[in-house]
């Protein structure tokens, strides 16, 4: 079993939309309650991080469900800056735009997995899942 | 206007109805502004029951606000934060400082109740 949403994200809106779309795939799943928040929160903070700091971007966001795992994966990626230094952005506390700087650093405490792929000038793409095991 | 802020008394109540987007958020941040200054509110309740998240974006802007209230006189608390958004926000690394919080809008009107009436007393 599997399905698979992407989200462009363009407008405000549509980070309402991803985090929307996150909820109800987990909670489909079968991901409790609590679960569901904590990746929808995690959405959240990749889908602004898009659009504050690459413009715009997609989102993607898929589920699968075997005998032994469920699990999420979503892949935020956009073609913006890049990252210069991943290592510093994953500090927290560390932002190149005022804000508090907790989101990529907050989103790893969020999910179970969580990798970040950047190169200056080319873009991100930040991939992170949750998986619960059945 | 997406958060409807209801008078009652000397207090200001506002509840938010459902997922907020930025540009929602931003603008219930300037409504509560206006209101609380032509008002002269003494509190305000910030009902958040029907949020099913609070990413650092919104948290930020409900500190802020609060922030601004205190500073034209106002004591806001914030009602109604469910369990699970509570400990996304802590996962997430945010905390709610300085900022009051109660379990529901009753508990909420007596937090701000007695404080008024301590600082009147003290007057
Ligand atoms: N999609 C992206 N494209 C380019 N740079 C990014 C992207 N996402 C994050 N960054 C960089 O990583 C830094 C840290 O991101 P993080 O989300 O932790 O903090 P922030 O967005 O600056 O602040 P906050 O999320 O607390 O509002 C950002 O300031 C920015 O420089
Ligand atoms: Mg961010």
């Amino acid at each position: 079993m599997g399905d698979e949403v992407r989200v462009p994200i363009v407008y405000d809106t549509d980070i309402v939309a991803a985090r929307s779309e996150g909820r109800r795939m987990a909670l489909e799943l079968g991901f409790s309650r609590t679960d569901a928040t904590l990746l929808a929160t995690a959405i959240s903070e990749v889908a602004r991080n898009i659009l504050i700091h690459a413009r715009e971007g997609i989102i993607t966001i898929s589920s699968s469900l075997n005998d032994e795992i469920a699990e999420i994966v979503v892949v935020a990626t956009d073609e913006g800056p890049g990252i210069q230094d991943v290592e510093m952005a994953l500090r927290d506390g560390y932002s190149s735009s005022g804000g508090l700087g907790l989101g990529l650093p907050g989103v790893r405490r969020l999910m179970d997995e969580f990798r970040i792929n950047s190169e200056d000038g080319k873009g991100t793409e930040v991939s992170m899942t949750m998986w619960r095991r059945q | 206007m997406p958060v409807p802020i209801l008078k009652q008394g000397d207090f200001l109540i506002a509840t938010v109805q459902s997922a907020l987007s930025d540009r929602e958020v931003l603008q219930f941040q300037d409504d509560l502004a206006e209101r609380v200054g032509s008002f002269r509110s003494r509190g305000v309740i910030l009902d958040v029951t029907a949020l099913d998240m609070m990413d650092s974006f919104v948290s930020r802007a409900f500190r802020s606000m609060a922030l601004m209230a205190k500073l034209k006189g106002a004591e806001t608390v914030i009602v109604g934060i469910q369990p699970e958004v509570a400990f996304a926000l802590v996962q997430l690394g945010l905390t709610l400082e300085g900022v009051n919080t109660a379990l529901d809008l009753e508990e909420g009107l007596a937090f701000l109740r007695s404080l008024t009436r301590r600082r009147t007393d003290g007057r």
